[in-house]
């Protein structure tokens, strides 16, 4: 899945990461709700073109990897009502990450 | 105002923009009508019970099943389902876990196994509120998650789609896959229901 050229993963399953509070105008696939939030790799899905570059007509190269990230729901949203065990999933790509 | 049936309704700004794409593209020769018609069709022709043979696959053989977990578009085209370019990711509900799938930013649905998707998955309260409020909305659906069990919402907001693989019912032993699949509901593989042996 990771192919030459491709930009290298900088992340291991299971490695505590942020999720940029950047707010940049175009076409992003970071939901707004989990900006600025922490979670844990679950898993490195590949890598895929930028999908922000493709929204503007270039070729998104070279790949990034993207990530599934797993965000435990009372860290998301502080009036979570449901179990503290729940987790949301959300695919981010790595340049929307950084370390804790 | 009552609305008149059969009468003449103006195109809404949308079906404007499809009807003008789709002429444009016609008329430069980039597509023609018989191909748009003929994805049409195919796109009509993908249902629910492609996702569901799956699942009664994976439900009568362990070894297929941990193929599915593994790579699901891998394990799909082993019964000659195309998946296409996007890669499948199935999630597996146990007495431990349920999950559930929604897609926040647009609609994305594993169309090329459960087809086309309900109104209900694309509207702003589902997509909303699934990762908000999940346990309120699945009761909504008439589902109730015990809180010892726990939830795991999927956000399908980039390449992935996923498809939940439900648990067996109870009292299906020695049940052959065909009969198996007609117990897997659309909304069992979404994860807002779950199958049940009548």
């Amino acid at each position: 899945m990771q192919a030459k050229g491709d930009v290298k993963p900088r992340f291991r399953i299971g490695e505590r990461v942020r999720v940029m509070k950047a707010y940049p105008l175009g076409h992003v696939r970071t939901p707004y709700y989990i900006r600025g939030c922490s979670g844990e790799i679950e898993r490195l899905c590949g890598s895929f073109p930028n999908p922000e570059e493709l929204a503007q007509m270039r070729d998104g190269l070279p790949a990034i990897p993207l990530y599934r990230v797993r965000f435990r729901q009372q860290d998301v949203w502080p009036d979570y009502g449901g179990s503290a065990e729940d987790v949301v999933e959300i695919e981010i790509y790595q340049h929307w990450l950084e370390k804790v | 105002m009552k609305e008149e049936k059969g009468k003449y309704q103006p195109l809404t700004y949308f079906q404007m923009m499809e009807v003008s794409l789709r002429e444009l593209l016609v008329e430069k020769g980039i597509v023609t009508e018989a191909e748009v018609n003929a994805e049409v069709e195919a796109m009509r022709s993908r249902t629910p019970e492609r996702g569901a043979r799956v699942v009664a696959h994976a439900w009568s053989d362990p070894s297929y099943k941990q193929r599915l977990l593994a790579d699901g578009s891998k394990a799909c085209e082993e019964l000659g389902l195309e998946v296409g370019a996007l890669k499948l990711v199935v999630v597996e509900n146990t007495p431990q876990v349920h999950n559930a799938i929604v897609c926040t930013l647009c609609s994305c649905y594993p169309r090329m196994l459960l087809g086309i998707p309900p109104d209900w998955y694309k509207s702003r309260n589902y997509r909303s509120r699934m990762v908000r409020e999940p346990r309120v909305v699945l009761k909504e659906f008439g589902l109730e998650i015990s809180s010892d069990i726990q939830i795991r919402v999927h956000d399908s907001t980039a390449d992935m789609r996923y498809m939940v693989l439900p648990m067996r019912p109870a009292g299906t032993d020695g049940w052959n896959e065909e009969r198996l699949a007609t117990l897997v509901t659309r909304d069992s593989m979404i994860g807002v229901a779950l199958p049940r042996a009548a």
